[in-house]
């Protein structure tokens, strides 16, 4: 297993002025927060709120309309930002190529950035397999994956980029009670094993106030609090507050 | 359609700066290929002989009652190598790798996979587009020669065997090659490169631009094909003319 030590450490995040607009209407409406170094940061929000939209723009998927996003003070769109900093992104759907098998996913961005050779590469993904509990899965398919391993793949493969920032999209949307905790127990371990920043994007109260070091809750594109979990559980904000305790009431019958 | 010939364009340079980055694509580069040989061999072998057996059916009665028996040869093997085998081959890959190359890339951009290249820093042209173009840049100028051989074949047996044409196989051939010269042959191998190139950039362009979900892939697939047959048959008359000096 690989330990803190030998991992380069987490690298921070810097969104500044985050301005989005899409087909005229405007998604993202002036964010302004930090991530820092090492931290599990939770950006939690309602369906529709600009949560999927904001981690294509902090992943540099997406160009912002105005605006920046900054890796250590560098812009994430910057030329060789991306080779300079290692980072990953685990999908909502894993993002795993159906073509390929397990392993050669897990070893993806080793071999077509010919870092190892390729018993190194069989090493390494036999290491990140077994680190997600997947031990022997490497001649798999995708497609014979339930969807809790599809996503403990995808974070394996996020593993064997040795990352310093990972996002994480609904992490544990789509999964059953015991597989949502397993992989809360995963990021919140990696945190501790390799120091690497998380963000997690997700709706998802037990697993944000869980893992998180700091939340941040998101509506109509604006942030509407941010802090530690106690602090936005005691935020006065009737949003967040509605948020945070909806639940289902059966209707009483007479 | 026209409105993304500038994307297609762009698409097509930035795969010819990436070629260098083939060699290493190399395993997915005969994936591809011997996939394209796979699927479309046997069709190939079938519609060529035909064209050529139709070919000389609709030329050899008429040419023989004029008494130009001897052309009938030289008119059928013509047709086949310039014109015939080049376009309705091109348009068979089309429908056949044109159309799996729009899926595939389209459900990839569909269910994140090529985002998740993109967060990789691998360039989805260097991993998607190269080996599939050249592959068919590759493969299908061979299938034309292939198919050329075949419906030459075609015109021979349907000459020989027919009637009202009723020309001896070895007089089929001796006027095919007093007609046809090996130039003919590559002009036809030509084309069927240049149209393998527009299959390639049209498909996977149509593939990386897929939106809308799984609805998506399905028009993705329908306008890769049907804008491929289009676009080809017009750099066809433009090639024609050009090669032809006309």
């Amino acid at each position: 297993m690989t330990s803190k030590a030998n991992h380069r450490s987490g690298v921070g995040l810097q969104v500044r002025g985050l301005r989005r607009s899409l087909g005229g209407q405007e998604i993202l409406r002036g964010l302004d927060f930090d991530v820092r170094p090492g931290e599990i940061f939770v950006i939690m929000g309602p369906s529709g709120s600009g949560k999927s939209v904001l981690l294509r723009h902090l992943i540099g998927l997406e160009t912002p309309s105005e605006g920046e996003i900054q890796v250590d003070g560098q812009s994430i769109l910057a030329e060789g930002v991306m080779n300079k900093y290692r980072i990953a992104m685990v999908f909502q759907s894993g993002g795993l190529l159906n073509s390929l098998t397990v392993g050669e996913n897990v070893g993806l961005y080793l071999t077509e950035h010919q870092l190892k050779t390729p018993e190194e590469i069989a090493r390494v993904v036999a290491e990140k397999l077994e680190d997600v509990g997947l031990k022997g899965t490497e001649g798999k398919m995708p497609s014979e994956l339930s969807g809790g391993m599809r996503k403990r793949v995808a974070i394996a493969r996020a593993l064997a980029i040795e990352p310093q920032l990972i996002f994480y999209d609904e992490p544990t949307s789509e999964l059953d009670p015991l597989s949502s905790v397993v992989i809360a127990e995963e990021i919140a371990s990696l945190n501790e094993r390799i120091g690497v920043t998380s963000v997690v994007v997700s709706h998802d109260r037990e697993l944000s106030f869980g893992i998180a070091d700091r939340v941040a809750v998101i509506n109509e594109g604006r942030i509407i609090t941010i802090g530690t979990p106690a602090e936005v559980r005691r935020s006065p904000d009737p949003m967040v507050q509605e948020f945070l305790t909806a639940g289902f009431k059966r209707p009483a019958t007479v | 359609m026209f409105q993304n010939v500038g994307e297609m364009a762009l698409l097509f340079w930035r795969a010819i700066l990436a070629l260098p980055v083939a060699w290493r694509q190399r395993r997915k580069v005969f994936e591809q290929f011997f996939e394209i040989g796979n699927a479309s061999l046997l069709m190939v072998c079938l519609l060529s002989f035909f064209i050529g057996a139709v070919i000389a059916l609709q030329t050899g009665p008429m040419l023989v009652e004029r008494s130009l028996s001897s052309a009938v040869g030289g008119v059928v093997g013509l047709a086949i190598c310039r014109e015939l085998a080049p376009v309705l081959m091109s348009i068979l890959i089309a429908g056949r790798i044109g159309s799996a190359m729009a899926a595939e890339i389209g459900s990839m951009r569909v269910y994140q996979e090529i985002d998740a290249l993109r967060t990789m820093n691998i360039n989805p042209i260097h991993y998607l587009v190269v080996p599939r173009l050249v592959s068919i840049a590759v493969a299908l100028p061979l299938l034309v020669v292939f198919a050329i051989l075949v419906g030459w074949l075609g015109g021979a047996v349907v000459s020989f065997s027919n009637d009202r044409i009723a020309i001896p196989i070895q007089t089929f051939y001796s006027n095919l090659r007093d007609v046809v010269v090996v130039k003919d042959v590559l002009n036809g191998v030509f084309k069927s490169f240049v149209f393998a190139i527009v299959i390639a950039v049209v498909s996977c362009h149509q593939g990386l631009t897929t939106r809308d979900g799984p609805r998506g892939i399905g028009r993705s697939v329908t306008k890769a094909v049907v804008n491929s047959i289009v676009i080809i048959v017009i750099v066809d008359y433009i090639l024609t003319r050009a090669l032809l000096g006309a």
